[in-house]
């Protein structure tokens, strides 16, 4: 397991690697799930206020 | 009868619920590739007798490098197809595929440089492909540039289509002339890394990370897709019934 | 329509620029003394040192007129676009395509070729053996038209915003790479006592390439710009 980990002493760079694309690849698909949310619920404020 | 689906698919209201509907599959598929790859790629893949470990970063390094070419090249030809036929969501495809490529480009820049510090001992080398890659990401934020800094969506749509189509025209161009120009200036330092011939073990992980990249492509399309038509839709009637049923 | 009528036009298009230009003469000049700055800072900034020098200048030239023309760029349909003269233009029976290749061909009169004028001077600043010259002077006669017509593109696509100064330098420096790269790798060869008519060939065909193909989006963008 730490032979897995130590990747032939190149741990950092395989592993920064990874990390990066990582968090780079799931701010790809939470940021729009949020905007998502936030958008239908100004739409649904808009509309409660319109019935109003 | 191709025509026909389109045009179906295309209507607003249908891609919003069919996107909804193939948006858990697509994250289980995208999973199931993902976890194979990774375990075939840093596990049962046999090190480099060159490089040693170092070489698993190609794992997330090609497929972000061949992924940033692609969608550079959907996003032209979607932005083509809504600029000829005037479909809105051939437009809303184009313009929301250029964050997620600019993204790839700047995660095959960033994971070639972390390759290439133990390689070739430095950070950045002036490289053909790098360049090439670093030129890329220029004209990703060109398009996202333009898209921004015009108010109206639809024209700026066309706006990016057009600058789109002149860098799918351009690209090639670019490429073979920074080939040629670094075959001018280069060293032999890089021979470590020219074109290996790759072992089975090592190709087979490459090619199924390269298939979850392409699902997380579509992944992160679609959502994407959703919100940019959502934004454009704001008082039709399909979306408050959507409203109406949550 | 004849032929001989949209060449009427293309030829009142170049010679109405021509004399607009004339008018304001003293813009003229602003590019011209921007180039000839830009490159007057790499001997301060990097040294007199002769050989240095000598074996930077093609590529100093070559980005000095790439920043002149970026920046004489905006100007192309500027005035036209804010005096609602363009909208004339693109109502006139004449093909847009063909008065956008007259406006660019205006432009490039009024600032590519005065860099071409003023170049030789500044290779001899930095001590360029004669041949090479002749060298920098093709390259930049095949060279500068590209840049104006690539440039076009991308003018038209940002003439009707209110900022579009940096973001135009973002979209068109990207596609100015292969003609620096060939005509800087021309000069520099040359220096080196090396053939370049393989360069050449490639920049007169880029160049033929860039006057068939850009009048297009060039006028595709100018249509959007407008609506």
């Amino acid at each position: 397991m730490s032979d897995f980990l130590h990747m032939g002493g190149y741990a950092f760079y395989v592993w920064t690697s990874y990390g990066i694309a990582f968090v780079v690849m799931l701010i790809g698909v939470i940021k729009p799930l949020l905007v998502h949310k936030q958008q239908l619920r100004g739409l649904k404020l808009k509309r409660q206020r319109g019935q109003r | 009868m191709i025509m026909r689906f389109l045009h179906k698919f295309s209507s607003p209201p249908y891609f919003y619920s069919i996107s909804g509907r193939l948006l858990p599959w697509l994250t289980l598929l995208f999973l199931a590739l993902l976890a194979y790859g990774l375990y075939g790629g840093l596990v049962t893949a046999p090190a480099d007798y060159q490089q040693g470990d170092s070489f698993r970063i190609i794992y997330v390094h090609v497929p972000a490098a061949w992924m940033s070419m692609f969608i550079y090249v959907v996003m032209a030809v979607s932005g083509a197809i809504g600029l000829i036929w005037r479909i809105k969501l051939a437009e809303i495809v184009s313009i929301s595929s250029a964050p997620i490529g600019a993204s790839f480009t700047l995660l095959a820049l960033i994971t070639g440089s972390l390759w290439g510090k133990p390689m070739w001992g430095t950070w950045w080398v002036w490289d053909a492909r790098l360049t090439s890659e670093l030129i890329l990401l220029f004209l990703y934020l060109g398009v996202i540039g333009l898209y921004s800094a015009i108010e109206d969506n639809r024209t700026a749509s066309r706006a990016v289509a057009i600058l789109a189509l002149v860098g799918v025209v351009n690209i090639p161009i670019i490429h073979y002339s920074v080939e040629w120009w670094s075959s001018l200036h280069q060293g032999p330092t890089v021979t470590k890394f020219a074109k290996p011939s790759i072992h089975i073990d090592m190709l087979i992980p490459l090619l199924v990370m390269a298939g979850a990249f392409k699902v997380y492509y579509a992944i992160a399309l679609l959502l994407r897709c959703r919100n940019e038509l959502v934004q454009r839709e704001q008082g039709s009637r399909w979306l408050g019934e959507i409203l109406e049923n949550k | 329509m004849s032929a001989d009528s949209l060449s009427n036009a293309f030829l009142s298009v170049v010679r109405r620029d021509l004399l607009l230009a004339y008018r304001h003469r003293a813009e003229l000049i602003n590019p011209l003394a921007f180039f000839v700055m830009v490159v007057t800072m790499f001997p301060l900034a990097v040294g007199a040192d002769v050989e240095l020098l000598r074996r930077i200048a093609p590529g100093v030239i070559w980005v000095a007129a790439l920043l002149a023309s970026l920046l004489s760029m905006d100007a192309i349909f500027r005035s036209d676009f804010e005096d609602g003269s363009l909208e004339l233009m693109v109502m006139t029976p004449h093909p847009l395509s063909v008065l956008v290749l007259a406006k660019v061909t205006a432009h490039w009169l009024l600032s590519g070729l005065p860099l071409l004028l003023v170049s030789p001077l500044l290779a001899v600043m930095f001590d360029i053996e004669s041949d090479v010259i002749s060298v920098l002077l093709i390259t930049l006669l095949l060279g500068t038209p590209v840049l104006s017509l690539i440039g076009a593109i991308a003018v038209a696509l940002t003439v009707g915003l209110r900022k579009g100064g940096v973001l135009l330098a973002i979209l068109v420096l990207p596609l100015y790479v292969p003609v620096l790269i060939f005509a800087s790798g021309a000069v520099d060869a040359a220096a080196s006592g090396l053939p370049v008519s393989g360069q050449l060939y490639m920049m007169s065909a880029m160049l033929f390439l860039a006057i068939t193909l850009t009048p297009w989006p060039t006028a595709a963008a100018l249509k959007m710009s407008l609506s």
